[in-house]
């Protein structure tokens, strides 16, 4: 392991991740919710559970954070290294995966882990342990991604 | 008030997403690579976003009702079972291939990327998929 120190970003990750931690506390203390945007997104979509117009304004603040930014600081840094067919099949993966799994990075991983979930720290290192996995073996063994 | 917070909380989570670079694909690429040249930005996220959510959670289980009166829908299941770790494992495969996981796919869908837009289609797609397959799994066994 090569540490890529250029790369390193520790204040805005620590600053991003604060605020991300912040919205998951005022998410929970408020509305008495979960921030876990797979969750709120599959409930949007099956149309269950109750307080479906607060998970959809979540998930609107959500799509007005990037304009926001926008306006204020430019265009945010978003670099895809994946072709249509790689995008195609992450994209199903992760929406049947974290529906079976009931929990993502937000969910599992932030929330989870804040409340100190056995169920979330279980799900969390499985996806860790898959994602650092299915990055290794696409860049390292078959090369270059899909 | 519960409308006004939601949107609030919705907003604070994108931001977050943004200044910590959660939401550029090769960032998140850089810290799943731990055979190339790591970056370790994003475990500082995780740690910071749990450290400051902590107190909020704990604070969270001891209430009844939410600040707004709302019911406090902290989940209730407990069980480490086979739909856990093989959902965990599918979505952990497909966060790796492209590094995108469902947050920073919303947030990356209003900056015009072709990309984003096809990968937020594909994880739609996966979650009608996903509700289909569970009715259907539901109806046979009659529960």
């Amino acid at each position: 392991m090569t540490i890529d120190w250029s790369a390193f970003t520790p204040w805005s990750a620590l600053a991003g991740g604060v605020l991300i931690g912040l919205s998951a506390s005022l998410f929970i203390l408020a509305n008495g919710r979960i921030a876990g945007i797979s969750g709120l997104l599959g409930s949007l979509l099956e149309r269950t559970g109750d307080g479906l117009l607060d998970k959809a304004l979540f998930v609107s603040g959500l799509l007005l954070a990037p304009l926001l930014w926008t306006v204020v600081v430019g265009a945010p840094e978003a670099r895809f290294e994946s072709g249509w067919p790689a995008l195609l099949l992450a994209g199903l993966m992760v929406g049947i995966g974290t529906r079976y799994g009931a929990g993502c990075t937000s969910g599992h991983g932030v929330c989870g882990l804040a409340r100190l979930s056995p169920r979330s720290l279980v799900a969390t290192l499985v996806f860790m342990t898959a994602g650092f996995l299915s990055t290794y073996v696409l860049r390292h063994l078959i090369g270059g991604g899909l | 008030m519960s409308r006004v917070s939601a949107l609030l909380a919705g907003l604070l989570f994108g931001l977050g997403l943004l200044l910590s670079g959660m939401a550029d694909p090769a960032k998140v690429l850089a810290f799943l690579d731990l055979a190339g040249a790591w970056d370790p930005s994003l475990a500082l996220v995780m740690a910071a976003a749990i450290a400051v959510a902590l107190p909020g959670f704990a604070l969270a289980g001891r209430k009844q009702v939410s600040w707004l009166g709302l019911p406090m829908g902290l989940p209730a299941g407990r069980d480490i079972d086979r739909r856990l770790v093989g959902g965990s494992l599918l979505f952990g495969v497909g966060w790796g291939i492209a590094g995108i996981c469902p947050g920073p796919a919303l947030v990356l869908l209003p900056t015009g990327h072709w990309q984003a837009g096809l990968f937020v289609l594909a994880m739609l797609a996966g979650m009608v998929l996903y509700a289909g397959l569970e009715a259907r799994r539901r109806r046979r066994s009659g529960n």
